[in-house]
């Protein structure tokens, strides 16, 4: 009963013919466009890809640094007399210049005792936190196939929010804490919810809406720290808040002479859930049946319009948990109209990396926070410029988004059978 | 000119979508390309047109063989295709629209449109056409549209022109007018190929027919013969399918659909008025060449279509206007039309797509967590009971072939309680073992006491599966008759022709 015929029916003679039936736009749920098509690919990629995209992105990384180097170019200005020079110089460049970046993101070995030795560790772990919880949320937007591009705005509302009842309002130790959190987290997912109300009742792209409420969230916010009745410091000029109460700061976890705080441990957590929400939870499903194949999930009777709007929620709220992050655990001390420190668009590359997976995006958090961490101290160390660590984060995505790429690179097998390829270019070329 | 294909073979993986077909069209001949969806009509002409490479076989013009890497060489070489769906840029006007891909320029690159304009004018009064150079595309009916596609294939100096299925979004009166267009093409000398698989349009023009059928040309036929003859060349099937099936056992009225009426997307009328219903334990199949309105009409039951009227009940109670949701909890089964694009969720696993349907609630669900060792349990119950081969309820749907895909499609509705079962193609692109399998479920499930819809464009399905057969033609049932009716009859239906008149033309 195997059906050779239809096996690799995929580019079917018929499928030019049943392209664009009538059924298939029979309402407004658009049928996947060609960014979902494109996102799914991106997705569907093997760890691998994101492995060996961070390898080349280093490697990339290695050629800069080598060709800014002062000794590499002076070298080389007698590379023919004695090209060793040259290779000794693009060695000690590029691996001063890693290793630098080891020491100030993992463990730095020069330290007197192992307090100060694994002091990187904890830095790494407090830059990854934010960008492991809005990496979530952008990933959870993937996951139903959208692009959650506002995760700048979000984080802005959130913040807002958390630091006001911060600030602002006194409670209990502990309970203020946690109304801060549910608070700010509360206003990111309304702040993602608009978009995914618009996207269902009108049909306006998530990109366009998202990248828009960026905007209004940006000068709203900077508009009500200048406001004594809103978010400026009490008798202050300048637009920056107050500083947060004590009992609404993330307590540090390992002690004072560590900064990683209880933030952490939301992030590890947030992870669990994300994890139980995609995999096991029948709204996680409806989620994922959305992202892969909106036509058959509504179908089969999976309301899409309304799995947008959640997703949207969802991911706003997990977004705005960095927002809230930035607050209260990392700048205490009041926070201006750049508390996002642009983690909102790290995130979607934190979460490309870990191809929206739970485990990965918080991989990839770490590894994102490790070249915060790092970054200061290989330009300490090495006068090598931080923007060599911006380069290497943005060819990682451009590895990522091109796995075509890296397989050619590495010569790894294109995922699905071997005479399929051909005709997959033909397809292309049409 | 005169067009000549040789042994073309254009295979996909494993898949064959042409065969050794050749085909001779002589000047100022149309010559009809007849066949089912799916038949590799498409498939050639891309080949022809150069989108894809020929495995085997060449292509000759005027006794020439030529070589096409592209459709630019195509067009060169004097082929012109008019596409199903319009090549044009909505923003652009009728004139640039003509001159884009071979614009001429005047000094400092301005783009020459007057002599596009002139031209537009010259084939729009040699044809009667009727289309003002300076018109924005998007703002013309799709038949005018469809002009500015012909237009812009004879400013190229085409003398070959291929349609593809140009009249599937034409009103009928735009595709009268498309047949004198051709007509007149004819005589100034084109050789034109026409795809299609509407039986009144082939009639009307062609001089001369090739059918094809699973990537082979089956026959020529000539215009002249009947309809029945070619529909029974077009839809025929050299394997019998029939199965064992006993005498049904119809109980009370179930379904009730009267005066039902859907309006698509663009706004065309595509089910006009029908009614019919239903009996409990019996199979009621709805026969028709494809795009006579048998989608739309399973969707409106579904609840997929938007703007429906008139009244659809099951059991009393009305379906009209429920979610799909509430349709499915009502108690009907839907198999749709197409698998991979409505039916499946290729990414997820076998055991994932069993419950596709049911996420909301018990027993895949408990306190908003799913049940996963309840849905293995499922999962390898019906992997086993449906014969769906795989390495394991977690392989993912997408790497089944079509027959097991189907299988799992089938499983997951026909494990629910079912009111109403609804299957739309159950057997399109499935291998003879599959298309027993399925309708063997499908007859189970009427024994079972369950009223069943079949839509099927095959006749050897609809003769085997119906108790009774409704014929579709253009959005209306032509007429409603036994399950034995001869298929001399039924081809005539689907060609339009009343029950009474087809019995005694037949």
């Amino acid at each position: 009963m195997t059906d050779p015929k239809v096996t690799q029916s995929e580019p079917a003679p018929g499928s030019t013919d049943t392209q664009l039936e009538p059924g298939q736009a029979r309402n407004e749920v658009a049928p996947p466009s060609r960014s979902q098509q494109v996102l799914r690919d991106i997705l569907g990629g093997s760890a691998m890809i994101s492995v060996l995209a961070v390898v080349l992105a280093l490697l990339a990384g290695g050629i800069l640094i080598a060709l800014t180097d002062k000794d590499v170019q002076a070298a080389a200005g007698y590379f023919f007399s004695r090209p060793a020079d040259t290779f000794r110089a693009i060695w000690d460049a590029v691996a001063g210049a890693y290793v630098a970046l080891f020491q100030g993101s993992i463990y730095n070995f020069r330290a007197d005792d192992f307090v100060r030795g694994i002091r990187p560790l904890t830095e790494t772990l407090k830059f990854a936190t934010p960008l492991i919880t809005a990496g979530l949320g952008v990933a959870l937007a993937f996951r139903v196939g959208l692009f959650n591009i506002g995760g700048r705005g979000q984080m802005l509302v959130a913040a807002g929010a958390a630091g006001y009842i911060g600030f602002a309002v006194p409670l209990p130790p502990g309970i203020h804490l946690v109304v801060a959190v549910l608070v700010g987290m509360l206003a990111g997912a309304i702040w993602g919810g608009i978009v995914g109300l618009l996207k269902a009742r009108t049909g306006a792209h998530e990109v366009i809406v998202t990248i828009m409420l960026n905007y209004v969230a940006f000068y709203l916010i900077s508009y009500l720290l200048t406001q004594q009745w809103a978010l400026q410091a009490p008798g202050s000029t300048n637009p920056k808040s107050a500083a947060m109460l004590p009992t609404a700061v993330f307590p540090k976890i390992l002690g004072e002479q560590f900064n990683l705080h209880l933030g952490f441990i939301v992030a590890i957590a947030a992870t669990i859930w994300f994890w139980y929400f995609i995999n096991r939870s029948s709204m996680g499903f409806r989620f994922r049946a959305v992202g892969e194949n909106p036509n058959a999930a509504q179908v089969a009777g999976i309301k899409v319009k309304s799995v947008y709007v959640w997703a949207m929620v969802f991911s706003g709220a997990l977004v705005g948990l960095a927002g809230v992050n930035q607050v209260l655990g990392t700048v205490t001390s009041g926070f201006t109209a750049t508390i996002d420190a642009s983690i909102g668009f790290d995130a979607i590359t934190v979460a490309l990396l870990g191809r929206s997976r739970p485990v990965g995006v918080f991989v990839a958090g770490v590894l994102f926070g490790a070249l915060k961490a790092g970054g200061y101290s290989m330009q300490a160390a090495q006068g090598v410029p931080i923007d060599i660590v911006l380069v290497v984060q943005s060819l990682i995505v451009l590895f990522i988004a091109a796995p075509p790429l890296v397989r050619a690179i590495f010569r790894l097998p294109v995922p699905g059978t071997a005479p399929k390829s051909r005709t997959r270019k033909l397809e292309v070329a049409k | 000119m005169k067009l000549e294909l040789r042994g073309i073979t254009k295979r996909f993986g494993s898949l064959v979508a042409n065969d050794h077909i050749d085909l001779t069209v002589e000047p100022g001949e149309i010559h009809c390309l007849l066949g089912e969806n799916g038949a590799g009509k498409s498939t050639l002409m891309n080949v022809l047109y150069g989108l894809y490479q020929a495995d085997e076989g060449e292509i000759l013009l005027n006794d020439e063989v030529q070589h096409f890497s592209g459709p630019g060489d195509a067009m060169n070489a004097g082929i012109g295709m008019v596409h199903q769906h319009f090549m044009l840029i909505p923003v652009f006007t009728v004139a640039e629209n003509v001159m884009l891909g071979h614009e001429q320029t005047k000094f400092g690159g301005l783009l020459n449109l007057d002599d596009a304009r002139a031209k537009v004018r010259e084939i729009s009064a040699r044809f009667g056409f009727d289309v003002d150079p300076d018109a924005l595309v998007e703002d013309l009916p799709v038949g005018v549209q469809q002009r500015v596609e012909i237009i812009k294939a004879l400013s190229r100096d085409a003398s070959v022109l291929v349609f593809d299925e140009p009249t599937a979004v034409l009103t009928p009166q735009e595709t009268d007018e498309l047949m004198a267009i051709m007509r007149q093409l004819k005589q100034s000398g084109t050789s034109i190929v026409f795809i299609t698989h509407k039986l009144r349009e082939v009639r009307e023009v062609a001089d001369r027919i090739t059918v094809i059928r699973l990537g082979k040309v089956v026959g020529e036929a000539s215009p002249t013969d009947t309809n029945e003859e070619l529909a029974s060349l077009m839809v025929g099937r050299a394997v019998d399918l029939m199965i064992d099936k006993g005498p049904a056992k119809p109980g009370e009225v179930a379904l009730r659909v009267e005066g039902l009426s859907v309006i698509d997307h663009r706004n065309q009328l595509v089910v006009n008025n029908v009614s019919f219903d239903v009996r409990e334990g019996e199979v009621l199949a709805i026969a028709g060449v494809q795009g006579n309105g048998q989608t739309e009409l399973t969707e409106a039951i579904v609840g997929l279509q938007p703007k429906v009227t008139g009244s659809i009940s099951l059991g009393g109670r009305s379906l009209r206007g429920l979610s799909v949701r509430q349709t499915l909890d009502a108690g009907v089964g839907f198999v749709p039309e197409d698998r991979k694009i409505d039916g499946l969720v290729a990414e997820m696993t076998i055991a994932e797509n069993l419950m596709l349907d049911r996420s909301e609630g018990e027993p895949f669900v408990k306190a908003g967590t799913l049940q996963l060792k309840f849905r293995s349990e499922f999962a390898e119950e019906k992997v086993r009971e449906f014969d769906i081969r795989a390495q394991g309820i977690d392989t993912h749907v997408g790497r089944l072939s079509g027959g097991n895909q189907q299988k799992v499609v089938l499983a997951r509705e026909l494990s629910r309680e079912l009111r109403l079962l609804v299957a739309a193609q159950p057997t399109r692109g499935l291998d003879v073992g599959s298309i027993e399998f399925v309708h063997t479920r499908i007859v189970e499930a009427r024994d079972a006491g369950v009223p069943v819809i079949v839509v099927s464009t095959e006749l050897d399905e609809v003769v085997a599966l119906a108790d009774r057969i409704a014929v579709m033609y253009r959005g209306g049932i032509v007429g409603i008759v036994p399950g034995d009716t001869p298929r001399e009859v039924l081809g005539l239906m689907m060609a339009g022709e009343h029950p009474d008149t087809a019995g005694e033309a037949a």
